[in-house]
Order: C-alpha cells, then structure tokens, then sequence
C-alpha cells in the first residue's frame, strides 16, 4: 500500500511540477503578476510530495519488500540495516529518484528562504526549477519507475552489489547529487534573470549563497568518492581519471569559476555576461555528468543498467536544457548593459585570470572525456584518454592558478599595485624557494615535479593567510591584532580557509611522488620492512558473516620492536552474488598512513601482498575538507549580513 | 587607456591563453591515445612491438600459469586468436579463466603481451562493453543470456 502511495504522490509531484513551471510563465506573458504567487506553493508541494515517496521507497527497502522488483533486484533480508538503506540510491531508478528529491529540496529551499528576492525573479526561478523536475520525474515514471510490483514475491532478493556494501556508498552519492543538481538552482536563477532582463549584482547577491551550498556538497562529495576509491578499489590510486570521476569534476572547476566571477559581479557589477553562461554551464555539465552516467554508455561501477531507452530520453533531456538555455543566452545577452571598469593589475583582474584557467581545465577535462566517444561514433576506433593525457594537460593549467591566487587575495579592487603584494607574500616566497633548495639538495636523484608542487603548495599555504594577517597585525600590539583577526568578516577567513585547503590539497599530491611500495608473497610469520616500519603476518582467520564469508589475514604493524598496530584485510566472499571483493586495512599515524592490500593465493599457502608507505596522503582529502569549511564560513557571513539587513528594515519600518 | 582599447588588451589576453590551453590539449591528446585491440586485431593489423594499446578478451581455459611472487601468465582470446599476456601484479578480485577483461600494456618483440594494469568485470552482470563487442565482431557472442 505504501509504495502504491509513493508511486501515487510521484505522480502528483509532476503534476505538480508541470504547474509550477507552466503558470508563473504565463503570469509573465500576460502580465497577471498575481498568479506568480503560486510558484512557491508548487515548489513546497512538489518537495513534500518527492520527498515522502523517497521515504515510500525507503521503507520498502526497510522492511525488504521484495514484491517491488527494485528491492528484488538490489537488497536482501540478511543484509545489514545501513546498507538496506543505502540500497536505495545503489541502483539506477533509485539513484534517479534521489536525485530528483534534491532538485525539489532546493526548489523547496528558494520557496521558503529566498523571501528577499523580488517576487518575479523567485517565481520565474521556481517556474524553471519546476520545468527541470518535471523532465526528471518523467523520466523516472516512464522509463525507470521504482515502484513497479512483481506478481510473486520472492522469499530472498539478489544482494546489492558488494562492492556497494560500504559506509562510502552511505555518504557519497547523498553528497554528491547535493552539489551536482545544487547547481540547478543557479540554472534556473540565470534563465530567470535572462527572461526578466534583470541580471544586475543584485542577482548576483540572490545566487552566490546557493552557489556556495551547492559548491560545499559538490566538494565534499568529490572528496569522499575519491577516498571510497582509495580504501575499496585497493590500487592504492585516488584518482583514476574515469569519465564517472571526470563528470563530477567538470561542475566543480566551471561552478568554482562561477563562484569567483559572481564575486566580481556582485561587488563591481562587471563580468555580468560570462556570469550568467557560467551559471548555465556549470548545470548544463552537471546534466551532462547523468548523461554519461545513466546512459550506459560508458561502464563502470557507477553505471547500473545500461538501457538504450533511457539513454535516449537523457540526451533529450540533455538537448533541451542545453540547447534551450544556449539559446535564450544568446537572445538576451547582447541587451545587457556594460560592467564597471578595471584594469588588468586588480582583484578583478586575477579573477579573469582565475576563470580562465578553470574554464580552460574544465575544457580539457571535457576533451579528454568526451574524445573516444565522439572518435568511436564516428571511425568505430575504440580508445582511451587515460591519466597521462590528463595529467600533461591539468599542470600547465592548474600551477599557474596556484601560483596566482595568493597574489590576487591581495590585490585590491579596481587598480593594484604589484611591486606591493611582493613585499607582502616575500615571506611566502622565501619559505617556498627554501624548500625547494633543501628539497633538491638532499635528494638529488628523488622526483622532480614534487618538490616544485612542496614549494608551490607552502607558498600557496602561507599566501592564504597574508591578507588577513596583514589586515589584523597593522601595529598596536599582539592582543590588539588578535582581537581584529577575530572581528574580520567571516568571508574574509572563508576565502583564506579554502585557498589554505588548496595548499593543503596540492602538498598532499605532491607527496605521492615519495610513495613506497613493496609487493610480496607472505606467509605466517613472514614480514615486510618499509619506511622504518615491520610489517609480519601473523594469522589467518575465516569469519562467517550474515550476508557474507570473510578471511581475514592479520598483520602487526611494529617499530623500533614495539607493536604499534593490527591490521586486519580481508577477502570477502557475498553469499548471493558469490562474488569476491578485497578490503583493505590502513594504519594511520599522523597525516601518513600505511595501507595493506591483499592478492591471491598462491599454490604454496603464500599470500601476495601489497603494502604502501603513503606520506600525508590524508591531506588529499583534508584539503578539500578545508575548501568545504572556507566555503561554509563565507555562508554564514552572508546570511548573517541578510539578517542584519532584515534587521534594519525592520527599524525603519 | 581607453575603455575600447583596455578590452581589446584583456580579450586578447584571454586569446592567447585559451589557444596556449587548447594547443596544449591537442598535442597531449596525440600523444596520450590507446587503443583498444582484440587479439585477432593484433595479428589482422600486424602491430610493431613497442606500442602500447589496450588488449581485450576472454582468459583462455587451462592458460593461466601463476609463477613466483606476484607473476602471471595467461592467454586472452576472442574465439579466432589468442596472445600471451606477462603481468606482475595483484590481478583483480574477479579474475577468472573464461572470464572477460581489459589489459593495458605494451606488444613484446617475441610477440607476447606485457601487460601492466589488468581489470576485470566488477561485478556478475558486467562484461567490458569492448570484449563484449570484439566477441559479437567475432561471432563467438553467447548472446545476451546474463545480461
């Protein structure tokens, strides 16, 4: 009954949806302004009722409801409750469903928080927020509807994927869809401003809070994938450069750029067009991100069922919101007006700079993923861009940006000054030249492209925090100092947090030039020496789980003779789908960790194993943590100075 | 500076720099192309050795030999030609004989393969989509019974 009612309220949400788009549009045609008034109404009706048959679906997974084919197909009663959960969206017609759960969510949040945006913006933005989910939902209802029944229930279902069964999975698509389809809330915003001929700072003032809410999740959510990758797929990599990582990417370097040129606009008023396409193709990839997932024209772990029906549908999709929104760009940009001046020494300066480079990244990214494709439809050639590609393409771009960004935080608005912001990050560079020299000099043969990413990450580290140390310690004393680093707005630390996470980012890549590696056979009472530490094998042991058998090989971890760890990989054998699946067991000390990964077995009872000394490898992902909380930071500045504004009408009123 | 004469400066700044990113682009891109072989290709295009590509298949029944520490040694076929593959490493979960992967690697001068990622199916359901087509190519397709 209560998936009958999930599929029921999924039907009424694109009802729902198609009112939401439909009236404001004709409000604006007609110039009946009161019938705006219904958009947010729809836009909170349509999130409630997605929401709850999201929790319809939830519950049948609960309770393993295997009379609806989903739950069938992708759960199992002996499997643990978390992962009966996550079952949910580890599937295809589920993970749409989560995805279009988001979009009403933040259709929803612009119906309840944005009350400060004029009326005709926010029911215009609703009315195409609306459009999007009315597309999703169909898509969901006609060709991957969750709620299907089967005639006969099956008394077990078929497991979920066991390289799914994880606590990643719990977090990372959750995440990520947040900051993936976030984005379409800047989407809308553009398409609105660009209808209503309102694109002013103004506009970009309403936009950037949810830019920056979609950018933290996007963050987070790349992050975590890349950990999940790093423990289960136990290669040891981080980042593979797969066209499913490379989809999620392209929305974070083209919204990271928005984000940036939206501070232009909104405080200079310049820069309004490149803004607005910005907006639109950060979307615009985001959809192309599900394109290229959902299609099935790629496989991986991410691709769940490739049907050529739905991949058609996509690309429809995909046509229209592109096609459509390139479109009334390209109608309506030439009428806006033009920005204020600057010249090219400034904070606006380096923020051109700064969506070049992105924007030119993202174009590589673009090339890399999207070349076999296109080369296979048209020759039938089957290649593959693989990492080298991408590795001699994103350098070039992204050092300079590095290299740029702590000068353009200190630059000032309009007109700078260079010969300055060399006095002011001297420190930086010194620190940064310095370590390069020790680097060099004491390991002569060791790589070369590391300590160069040491003394950029250092230079990038301290760079970040100049302008708010210099704006606080401008004499008058220690406490004096402090008690003003304290008073600086948040965005300010906002803006040194995040580009402080960079620095953290780039040293954590740049020291996985110092990786050691040692692959061995072992047996009981064998061991492996690496980096100062002794790796011995030291057991074998078999465990019997509820969904799954489980040999665990146990290591000690020792140094200097003393017994600092136990690791315990193990292979894991899935009862139903009688699948293998490796995992792996890490001991982490400090920011460095030592990660075991098991192979086969030989013939003589020997075990190979895999076992890295991986040197700060955390700041990999402690680094775009850091991004994440810069960008949470400068939030709360903003709806803090929201509040204060309210605050202030109030007394005049 | 004019306000003509001051766009003009920044617009063809922004120019060079997006020709520089995308010349660099095409010449990583020549430079960075596998291609995805099935043995029978490897004989019908007499490949040289030296060049690198990605080799796809079935693992032939009764081939694979596991020698010291981590070396293999296997044959991939697509039903008309097989070709050795060396590869020392950790081979995937789901390596099996019969089962279908991707190997990524370079052609010997004694006409083996050596191979130094290979991957195999994640999951049950999974074939590599380019053995899959290499085998349909073939005629040795067993059709689409498990998918």
């Amino acid at each position: 009954m209560i998936i009958e009612l999930g599929h029921f309220a999924l039907v009424l949400a694109f009802a729902v949806s198609l009112m939401q788009f439909s009236v404001p549009l004709f409000a604006l045609r007609t110039g009946d302004r009161r019938l705006f008034a219904i958009a947010p109404y729809a836009a909170i009706l349509q999130a409630l009722l997605v929401t709850s048959c999201f929790v319809a679906l939830v519950f049948a997974f609960a309770r393993s409801d295997f009379s609806v084919a989903l739950v069938y197909q992708h759960s199992h009663s002996l499997q643990p409750f978390i992962y009966k959960l996550t079952s949910v969206w580890g599937n295809h017609e589920g993970s749409m469903l989560l995805w279009v759960v988001v979009l009403s969510l933040f259709g929803g949040a612009v119906a309840l928080i944005g009350r400060d945006v004029p009326q005709d913006l926010r029911s215009v933005t609703l009315a195409f927020q609306g459009l999007i989910a009315a597309v999703f939902i169909g898509f969901i209802l006609f060709t991957s509807n969750p709620f299907l029944r089967q005639a006969n229930a099956p008394f077990e279902g078929k497991d979920l994927n066991p390289i799914l069964q994880d606590p990643g999975l719990a977090i990372h698509p959750p995440m990520l869809y947040l900051g993936y389809v976030g984005f379409s809330i800047c989407f809308s915003f553009a398409a609105a401003a660009l209808l209503l001929g309102r694109v002013d700072n103004i506009w970009a003032k309403y936009v950037r809070p949810w830019a920056l809410l979609a950018w933290i999740f996007l963050t987070l959510g790349i992050a975590m994938g890349s950990y999940w990758a790093y423990y289960i797929l136990g290669w040891g990599g981080w980042w593979f450069w797969d066209p499913v990582e490379n989809a999620s990417l392209m929305p974070w370097l083209a919204g990271t750029a928005f984000l940036h040129s939206a501070i232009v606009m909104e405080k200079r008023g310049a820069l309004k067009v490149w803004t607005i396409l910005l907006a639109i193709l950060t979307f615009s990839l985001s959809l192309m991100g599900t394109f290229i997932v959902r299609s099935g024209i790629l496989t991986s772990v991410h691709t769940f069922a490739s049907d050529p029906a739905r991949g058609v549908f996509i690309l429809a999709i995909l046509m229209l919101f592109v096609g459509g929104s390139l479109a009334l760009f390209a109608w309506r940009a030439p009428s806006l007006a033009q920005g204020g001046l600057f010249a090219p020494v400034s904070r606006e300066g380096a923020l051109v700079f700064n969506n070049l480079f992105l924007s030119a990244s993202c174009l590589a990214v673009l090339v890399g993923t999207l070349y076999p494709l296109l080369l296979e439809s048209i020759t039938g050639d089957k290649i593959s861009v693989g990492p080298p590609f991408f590795v001699a393409t994103m350098l070039p771009l992204t050092i300079p940006l590095a290299l740029a960004m702590p000068f353009g935080q200190n630059l000032a608005w309009k007109r700078g000054a260079f010969l300055g912001l060399f006095q002011r990050l001297a420190l930086a560079i010194f620190a940064a030249v310095f370590i390069m020299i020790v680097i060099f000099a004491s390991r002569q043969n060791g790589p070369v492209l590391a300590p160069i990413g040491l003394g950029l990450g250092l230079f990038l580290g301290i760079g970040s925090f100049t302008d708010v140390f210099s704006r606080a310690f401008r004499g008058g004393g220690f406490m004096l100092g402090l008690r003003r680093a304290i008073g600086l707005p948040l965005a300010a630390w906002g803006t040194t947090i995040a580009h402080f996470g960079v620095a953290l980012f780039i040293i954590g890549v740049s020291m996985t030039a110092y990786d050691e590696e040692k692959v061995s056979a072992m047996s009981i009472n064998d061991s492996v020496a690496l980096n100062g530490y002794r790796i011995t094998l030291t057991d074998f042991r078999n465990y019997q789980e509820a969904n799954y058998r489980e040999a665990i090989t146990k290591f000690d971890v020792s140094r200097g003779g003393v017994k600092v760890a136990v690791l315990e990989p193990s292979k894991r054998t899935y009862i139903m789908s009688r699948s293998p699946t490796s995992q792996t067991a890490r001991y982490t000390t400090g920011f460095s960790q030592i990660y075991v990964a098991l192979g086969d077995t030989g013939d003589l009872g020997a075990t190979s194993v895999r076992v890295y000394w991986k040197p700060f490898v955390l700041l990999i992902w402690l680094g775009p943590a850091a991004m994440a909380l810069g960008g949470l930071l400068s939030l709360l500045d903003r709806r803090l100075r929201i509040g204060v504004a309210r605050r202030g009408r109030g007394v005049v009123g | 500076m004019t306000r003509k004469k001051r766009r003009i400066l920044v617009i063809s700044c922004c120019g060079v720099i997006l020709s520089a990113a995308t010349g660099l682009v095409l010449v990583a891109l020549n430079q960075n192309i596998t291609f995805f072989r099935s043995p029978a290709e490897v004989a019908s295009l007499s490949i040289k050795p030296g060049t690198r590509f990605r080799l796809g298949g079935l693992v032939e029944a009764g081939s694979v030999v596991k020698g010291a520490h981590n070396l293999a040694m296997f044959s991939v076929t697509d039903g008309t030609k097989s070709l050795k593959v060396n590869f020392d490493g950790i081979l995937p979960d789901l390596f099996r004989e019969g089962q279908g992967i991707v190997s990524e690697g370079v052609l010997q001068n004694d006409g083996s393969f050596k191979a130094d990622t290979v991957l195999a199916k994640h999951d049950e359901n999974y074939m590599p989509r380019e053995v899959a087509d290499a085998l349909k190519k073939q005629g040795v397709w067993q059709g689409d019974k498990k998918l």
